[in-house]
């Protein structure tokens, strides 16, 4: 098997938020993940990104159908011919 | 239909309903001008879809196709109205290139010892925080923010959903986040919890 050539700090940037929203092809998801492993500025900025997509995904997942819509919806399927 | 095999479908049309009530009603939000426009969106749509369920060939692809009759109920009710154009142009002020990145502002390329400026940053976000900034964003990008990031859609399930390009999804999850974290940081500077312009060498508390 042929390793992908290693890419810069600029290419990784680019390519971050597919990495993070895992949409990036086996062998090119190994690459980041090599630069990721040798480049502390580059990895901290991954972190950060990750931390944060993941705290938006904690704080406005959760609770996000409303009670009273919810219950609307119930009867609003009961009611379908 | 038996009778049986409706009753089976029945359960089976709420039961995936119910299940996909936080992602309808994520996207119907992203397209709607309000919660309650969003509800009724979601309503609108799921009675479409009950009556148009014999086209369904797939069921797993139901989440797709209801999404793609919730599209259209929104279609139909801007060119009803009048009031919008079937896709939402973005003005000027609105067409946000992506480079605004968070990062940038709170990171310190160096070890402080009382802390980390980044994880600072973050703790010290608050839920309606997130929750304004991600409302504030212009529909096309709310949308693909909000299915991508707090619903957890593919790229290719919200080009699906959406009818678009999985090219244009990528770019305007990219513009969409970028002017988030561009609304982030303007509260936090004017929260007065970070300083626009940290000196130089200097801290950014």
């Amino acid at each position: 098997m042929t390793l992908r050539p290693d890419i810069d700090c600029e290419e990784a940037v680019r390519q971050l938020a597919a990495y993070l929203d895992q949409e990036l092809d086996s062998s090119v998801t190994e690459t980041m993940q090599r630069h990721l492993d040798t480049c502390q500025s580059c990895y901290s900025r991954a972190e950060f990104e990750r931390r944060l997509k993941a705290r938006i995904r904690q704080e406005l997942a959760v609770d996000s159908v409303p009670l009273d819509f919810r219950e609307r919806m119930r009867l609003l399927m009961r009611s379908l011919p | 239909m038996p009778q049986e095999d409706r009753s089976d479908t029945t359960t089976w049309f709420q039961d995936e309903v119910m299940r996909l009530l936080p992602d309808l009603l994520a996207g119907a939000r992203g397209m709607a001008s309000s919660s309650a426009d969003a509800e009724d969106l979601v309503a609108e749509s799921v009675a479409r879809a009950w009556e148009k369920l014999g086209d369904l060939e797939d069921r797993d692809r139901f989440r797709g196709w209801l999404f793609c009759i919730m599209k259209n109920q929104f279609l139909g009710r801007v060119r009803r109205r009048n009031a919008r154009p079937t896709e939402v142009p973005l003005s000027e002020e609105e067409a946000h290139e992506p480079g605004f990145s968070l990062f940038d502002q709170v990171h310190q390329p160096f070890l402080l010892w009382w802390g980390n400026t980044e994880q600072d940053f973050l703790n010290n976000l608050l839920k309606e925080d997130l929750q304004q900034a991600i409302e504030g964003l212009p529909d096309p990008y709310r949308t693909v923010v909000t299915l991508a990031d707090v619903r957890g859609f593919r790229y290719a399930e919200i080009a699906e959903a959406l009818e678009i390009p999985v090219g244009t999804v990528r770019s305007r999850l990219a513009r969409g986040r970028s002017r988030l974290q561009e609304e982030l940081w303007t509260h936090a500077v004017d929260a007065g919890l970070r300083q626009r312009d940290p000196p130089e060498g200097g801290t950014i508390e």
